[in-house]
């Protein structure tokens, strides 16, 4: 069996699956029935000054009858004392000495109030903190989380306060509400940060009731903007992994974070250069218990290709990653759609005729038998038949030999300016 | 779902391949996220092998396919026949909290869809434990005896199946026509034990090819698991014609591979209303008879074959005659049935076990003209090997403890069809495979208590 064990910049877990900064990990009780259930480690409900909660905190986006395609929450940081927290996190590391514990940190940008907050969370034995820079509601408007997050500045200057002190490692999480992540992921390595996580939750109104006019969800008949997560935030989350991943100038590692609901995603994340993931959203839907089939898909996941540690997969398609200018302008794929497994819903042809290129056109054979088929010159391969293809395996995408040899845009600009520069040349 | 494919007459062979469609990768996708993943769910709890059912679904849901035949195998070592056989509106699926909102998950199906990945990526599922030194005997090698074996053998017991047939799976292998349960299932389950190193002696019969005394002698501990035997005589004149045949006997023969033309345009009477009955009677259509009726002296409220099995029978085409009792087989003169004497009955107060009793009606007697007439009434016991083991017993059922599954003989342990008795539900293949695997830990159990003591 691989080794699943993980080393996220010095803080060592049995396995990558880390439960998120969260209700999950509000007490020491949920903490150590997750370990019990099988999880790596778990980052503590963020601590900071005592806060209030409001009544009605969650709300969810069903899709076509699913529940919990994307979750939402107003609900702010820990509303238990500093003290009891501390007390738990010490019981739960003398129960699970192997299983990492992160405290999350919060607190308003003052050295001396960041330092002490440090200080008392390090005594009882954590094995990392996450300054937490990202949660988008309530403690933003005071000024810190998300408000702090979107200010590279602030991002660096409060960091290298916490590594002034700190004497374990200093993850900080991110917010995505921002126009580029990498800006504040580079003003964490620049304060002196270990790692980066992120996402933390996106900015979402979750809806609003047609009966009642009121937000969903709403307090007292009034609502505030929440955090969004959960499988439908996974594809901007990895996006924003990805761009730190390969950014020439952030070399720390990434725990990811956004909408991992199984092993695949996971190794997703960590193939984007993640070298742990944490999860939240999920484990609200299902339970604890769902980590047992994480960590035995991913298993055998690696196990089957021959893998022996989860770390040797970290960061292996970043390479892959790229600008667009790099792409290949003369790669070309078409969509063949095998007659004998369609079920002519004809979705792709109205797909294709009415918003892409027109090339899937509606035949009858000989027998009177209606069939589509594409007229691949004028197919441009933009995947769109199979998208909206109900059945597996009725539309393929396949390459189609070279016509032209490989040219990226940039390459065709440089080639062109060359070209130009020659002209004028030949003209002196 | 298409369920019955048309009966043809030129190629009986395919009459007898599975009829129920396996699921696509698509279908087992959207069914696997449809299941709520239920904590503590009640479908774990109706399933009589305990397997965790929310868990093998959800691993179908995320890929883990591999994690999923685990999931289903430890648990049930018989895991991918009872997808087919179980009767699962009657246990899982009949539990599925679904049922009350929307309609249940198909959890055989899903079943079925994981096992066969395991069978066809010829997946070894399990590890031999540790040698511990210790021996058992296993006689019989059906669904509880593969089931006690397995068990064992993953617990580091050096284990010896004695199997009487030429192959082991019992029931599985022999017993359940191969439309609803295809050889190669049973087989792959064989197979998955025997790679524990687990011997499989087949062709051997204890108490003939093997004395009960060498049994006794050379192994620590002996798991009884022979199941029933043949059907008994229905105690009527003409049942050596040649066309009378013992259902048991008569699936079996579907089940070799070589199906027999014998039947094509032939009429038969299938005597009784059990599963087996209707097994006999689904065989004989596919085989080709032009006419299949099932007779039975109760009603259809007493009849013992599952609701899903009554329904295929019917789509076959087969026809019930109930309040109907044999009288006599009739043979022509060359020894060969021509026809069989029914009476009508009609039905009394009820009986000690709750089913009302027959009465005949005097002068009703007529004559049905047949080619076969298949007993379907029951199996006998094993009495000779019970006798011979010196095992207490009630007419054929060994008697154990309901806990550990020991019997008389502190030795010995029974489990399956040999001590199912009247009144303890169906004789399930499931419930089987959970006996077996409770036998199995009895025994470990009594060995730990031994070592632990000296």
């Amino acid at each position: 069996m691989a080794d699943l064990s993980i080393n996220l910049a010095g803080i060592k877990s049995p396995n990558p699956f880390w439960l998120a900064s969260a209700p999950p990990t509000n007490s020491g009780y949920q903490v150590q029935r997750a370990f019990e259930a099988g999880w790596g480690g778990a980052v503590w409900k963020t601590l900071g000054d005592p806060i209030l909660n409001v009544s009605s905190r969650f709300a969810a986006i069903s899709f076509n009858g699913q529940r919990v395609a994307g979750f939402n929450n107003i609900e702010l940081i820990t509303d238990r004392p500093l003290d009891v927290n501390l007390k738990e996190i010490y019981e739960t590391k003398k129960r699970f000495p192997n299983h990492a514990i992160i405290a999350s940190l919060m607190m308003e940008p003052k050295q001396e109030k960041w330092h002490e907050l440090v200080k008392r969370v390090e005594d009882v034995g954590v094995d990392g903190l996450e300054l937490n820079f990202g949660c988008p509601h309530g403690m933003a408007e005071r000024g810190m989380g998300s408000a702090s997050g979107q200010v590279p500045a602030l991002v660096e200057r409060q960091t290298h306060w916490v590594k002034e002190v700190a004497k374990t490692p200093v993850i900080v999480k991110l917010t995505p509400n921002i126009t580029d992540i990498t800006a504040t992921a580079e003003a964490a390595c620049n304060g002196g940060a270990d790692a980066i996580s992120m996402i933390n939750t996106i900015n979402s109104l979750m809806g609003v009731d047609l009966d009642t006019w009121n937000t969903i969800p709403h307090v007292a008949g009034k609502g505030a903007h929440g955090g969004y997560c959960g499988p439908a935030v996974k594809p901007i989350a990895l996006n924003m992994v990805a761009e730190c991943a390969r950014h020439a100038n952030i070399n720390i590692p990434i725990s990811g974070i956004g909408g991992i609901s199984n092993w695949q995603d996971a190794v997703e994340f960590m193939l984007m250069g993640a070298t742990g993931v944490q999860i939240c959203t999920a484990a609200m839907h299902h339970g604890f218990r769902i980590v047992e089939d994480m960590i035995e898909g991913l298993s055998h996941y690696l196990d089957g290709k021959g893998i022996k540690s989860v770390s040797e997969i970290i960061g292996k398609s970043v390479q892959k990653y790229s600008d667009w200018g790099n792409l290949d302008l003369n790669y070309n794929i078409v969509a063949k759609i095998n007659t004998d497994v369609c079920i002519n819903c004809n979705k792709c042809h109205i797909a294709c005729e009415d918003t892409s290129h027109q090339c899937i056109d509606r035949l009858t054979d000989k027998n009177g038998k209606p069939y589509l088929k594409v007229r691949e010159e004028d197919c441009v391969g933009c995947n769109l038949c199979s998208i909206v293809c109900p059945v597996d395996g009725a539309i393929d995408m396949v390459e189609v030999p070279y016509e032209l040899p490989p040219m990226t845009w940039n390459e065709r600009q440089s080639a062109l300016s060359l070209a130009a520069e020659c002209k004028i040349d030949s003209h002196k | 779902m298409e369920k019955t494919q048309r009966i043809s007459t030129a190629n009986l062979e395919r009459n007898f391949q599975e009829v129920e469609r396996a699921l696509t990768n698509q279908e087992a996708l959207e069914e696997s996220n449809r299941c709520l993943y239920c904590y503590d769910a009640p479908c774990i709890k109706a399933c009589p092998t305990g397997i965790d059912i929310p868990t093998f679904i959800k691993k179908i849901a995320s890929g883990n396919l591999l994690g999923s035949a685990k999931t289903i195998m430890s648990s049930n070592p018989v895991g991918a026949s009872c997808a087919r056989v179980c009767p699962t509106e009657e246990l899982c699926e009949g539990a599925c909290v679904l049922n009350h909102s929307t309609k249940p998950i198909m959890i055989g199906n899903l079943q079925r869809y994981a096992t066969d990945w395991a069978i066809k990526n010829e997946i070894n599922l399990f590890e031999p434990g540790k040698p511990n030194g210790k021996s058992v005997a296993v006689v019989g090698g059906g669904p509880a005896g593969l089931s006690a074996a397995r068990e064992l053998a993953r617990l580091g017991y050096e284990v010896t199946i004695f199997e009487a047939a030429e192959k082991a799976g019992g029931l599985n292998t022999y017993g359940i026509v191969s439309f609803r349960l295809p050889q190669a299932i049973s087989y792959w389950e064989v197979d998955q034990v025997e790679k524990l190193n687990v011997t499989i002696k087949t062709n051997t019969r204890v108490g003939k090819d093997v004395s009960v005394k060498d049994l006794v002698k050379d192994f620590d501990c002996i798991i009884l698991a022979v199941g029933m035997a043949h059907v008994p005589d229905l105690g009527i004149e003409g049942e050596d014609l040649e066309g009378v045949y013992d259902a048991i006997e008569f699936v079996k023969e579907t089940k070799s591979g070589r199906v027999s033309k014998d039947f094509v345009g032939k009429r038969a009477v299938v005597i009784g209303a059990g599963n087996t009955a209707i097994d006999g009677a689904t065989c004989s259509v596919r085989l080709g008879a032009k006419n299949v009726k099932i007779l039975y002296r109760r009603t259809e409220e007493e009849m013992t074959a599952y609701d899903f099995e009554y329904e295929f029978a019917k789509q076959d085409g087969v026809e019930f005659r109930w309040l109907t009792a044999p009288e006599k087989i009739i043979g022509n003169e060359h020894g060969k049935v021509i026809g069989i004497e029914c009476i009508k009955m009609e039905l009394g107060e009820p009986d000690k076990d709750g089913r009302r009793r027959p009465y005949p009606v005097e002068g009703s007697e007529y004559v049905i003209p047949v080619d076969a007439v298949i007993k379907a009434i029951g199996q006998t016991r094993h009495l000779e090997l019970i006798h011979a083991l010196e095992l207490q017993h009630d007419r054929g059922v060994v008697l154990v403890n309901k806990e550990t599954y020991q019997t008389s003989n502190p030795q010995i342990y029974a489990c399956g069809d040999v001590v199912f008795g009247k009144g303890n539900g169906d004789a399930m293949v499931v419930t089987a495979a959970q006996q077996g695997k409770l036998a199995a830990y009895s025994i470990h159990k009594q060995f730990t208590a031994a070592s632990r003591a000296q």
